[in-house]
């Protein structure tokens, strides 16, 4: 009898204890650092609808397959907004700044479509894929800053990072010399480890820096999209700042660790890194066997049942927490055989590292072009890349909402 | 093969355009998603019906026609 069952067994007859549920975000494997967690992996194969314990001792749903995460994920049945009571978060910083300034991932339609509406046009594939000279000309820059006149460095604080975070400031309107500010500021809302205050001070700081930008583009307007914004007059300042610190966050973190761990799982698989140097018309295929094969947001999509659903023979009632592992379902076998094998031949596209569903990455599109510009010129310009320290030295980002590495010394 | 979307659906992530750019396109103003071939030949229906199962909002939906 899987949990599932059981549970239904036991809500139908009223007896019974609960059975043991899996505590989550569950730790990896040690010396498996881009594995799923066991226990995680280990539901999949065996009970793929399954309760879990959070970490503030509530439970929820945990769906691990590749076909349920989609029907999850695609099913408006299963909200995304963080107010309703019983939503599953992750960390307590989450469960503080929920309500204030809400962010359209964590809302419903109809007004998360209206909110996504407005910035769809900026980040369609037939403009990002005009950015490439531009993301292009960034990362031989940053190469030419980071070769010059040396043989190693640290590839997250020289490259990995400051890529994304250009390309994002320049489309937002950000000056990129207040990194360091948001930056920091990112850290702190994607660790797990800080406390609920420190999230609430670096949500504010942030908010606050978005709305002094925006009033400061009613008197200078620029082409940015924070400016725009502006000038389409429906969203006042906050609003606005809301919509500027989810982009801003959310699109140089994630970029930056994939290319971080893509340069590291690369150096780890020299097969696969020769096939991708001998035929770099391999990149775009790569990029999506990476982004599959590491999936970086690592510990599952938070949703909340609005009605009974019945999954995977179990029962999820309205009101019942549900937290959709994406990594675990990008390598469930039924989809991609031989999941666990880095491939970069493989056919990825159906890989769900972007989620599923109306809040599939917004930024999917400059993602996939940032990865296969900072990858491709990577691998091209040093042909010698290697670790700098043991691997076993690697510090990975166990304690951070988004996986990667904290740093990447590498040699050339 | 005949093609069908759904742009009151359609959340204008672009998947389908990488997949089948022949037969997808989206819109200037909003990123949402224009059928450019409703009725596309047989070498572009694997690249449809890819584009057809990745899509993340059901937008897209593929109808086999009898060919007399
Ligand atoms: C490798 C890079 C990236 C990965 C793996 C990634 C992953 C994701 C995932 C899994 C979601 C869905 C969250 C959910 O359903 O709860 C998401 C949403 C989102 N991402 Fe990304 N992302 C990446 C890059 C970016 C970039 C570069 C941007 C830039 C602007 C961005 C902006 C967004 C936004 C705005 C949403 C919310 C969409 C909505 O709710 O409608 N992401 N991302
Ligand atoms: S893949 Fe689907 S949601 Fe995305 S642009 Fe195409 S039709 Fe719209």
């Amino acid at each position: 009898m899987t949990t599932a069952e059981r549970i239904d067994m036991e809500r139908a007859t009223g007896t019974a204890e609960r059975p043991a549920a899996l505590a989550v975000p569950a730790a990896r494997a040690d010396g498996c650092p881009f594995d799923p967690a066991p226990g995680v992996e280990r539901a999949r194969r065996e009970d793929p609808v399954t309760r879990a314990t959070l970490w503030d001792g509530s439970s929820c749903w945990l769906v691990t397959r590749h076909q349920d995460v989609r029907e999850v994920l695609g099913d408006p049945r299963f909200s995304a907004d963080a107010t309703r009571p019983g939503f599953p978060f992750l960390t307590a910083g989450a469960r503080e700044i929920v309500g204030s300034n809400p962010i359209f991932i964590r809302q419903d339609d109809p007004d998360h479509a209206r909110l996504r509406r407005m910035l769809t046009a900026d980040f369609m594939v037939k403009k990002v894929e005009a950015l490439r000279p531009e993301v292009q000309r960034i990362a031989d820059e940053l190469l030419d800053r980071m070769t010059d006149g040396r043989t190693s460095a640290d590839l997250v604080a020289e490259f990995a990072l400051p890529l994304p975070s250009l390309v994002i400031c320049l489309l937002l309107g950000v000056p990129y010399e207040d990194h360091e500010f948001f930056q920091e500021r990112s850290r702190i809302l994607l660790s797990l480890r800080s406390a609920a205050e420190e999230v609430r001070t670096a949500s504010d700081e942030l908010q606050d820096y978005l709305i002094r930008l925006a009033e400061s583009k009613r008197q200078r307007p620029d082409d940015g999209i924070v400016s725009r914004l502006v000038a389409r007059g429906e969203l006042d300042s906050t609003d606005i700042a809301s919509m500027g610190r989810l982009l801003l966050v959310a699109g140089h973190e994630t970029t930056a660790n994939m290319t971080a761990l893509s340069t590291l799982t690369l150096l780890r698989n020299p097969e696969q890194l020769a096939r991708l140097r001998n035929d770099p018309s391999l990149i775009k295929g790569a990029v999506e066997e990476l982004l599959r094969y590491l999936t970086i947001v690592h510990n599952g999509l938070p949703r909340i049942a609005t009605e009974d659903v019945t999954l995977g023979g179990a029962t999820i009632r309205a009101g019942e927490g549900v937290l959709c592992t994406i990594n675990t379902a990008n390598r469930d076998e039924d989809v991609f055989p031989g999941g666990d094998t880095l491939d970069v031949g493989r056919d990825a596209r159906r890989h769900v590292a972007f989620g599923f569903g109306v809040h599939q990455c917004l930024g999917q599109p400059l993602a996939r072009v940032e990865l296969q510009i900072a990858l491709e010129t990577l691998l091209r310009r040093l042909p010698e890349l290697r670790l700098d320290i043991p691997f076993e030295d690697v510090p990975f980002r166990h304690d951070m909402g988004i996986y990667g590495v904290h740093a990447l010394p590498i040699a050339w | 093969m005949r093609v069908h979307i759904d742009q009151e659906k359609c959340c204008g992530a672009g998947s389908c355009v990488l997949s089948a750019p022949e037969v997808f396109d989206q819109r200037e103003e909003d990123g949402i998603v224009v059928l450019l071939d409703a009725a596309p030949p047989a070498e572009l229906h694997d690249a449809v019906h890819e584009a057809a199962a990745i899509c993340p909002a059901a937008a897209i939906s593929v109808e086999q026609v009898e060919r007399v």
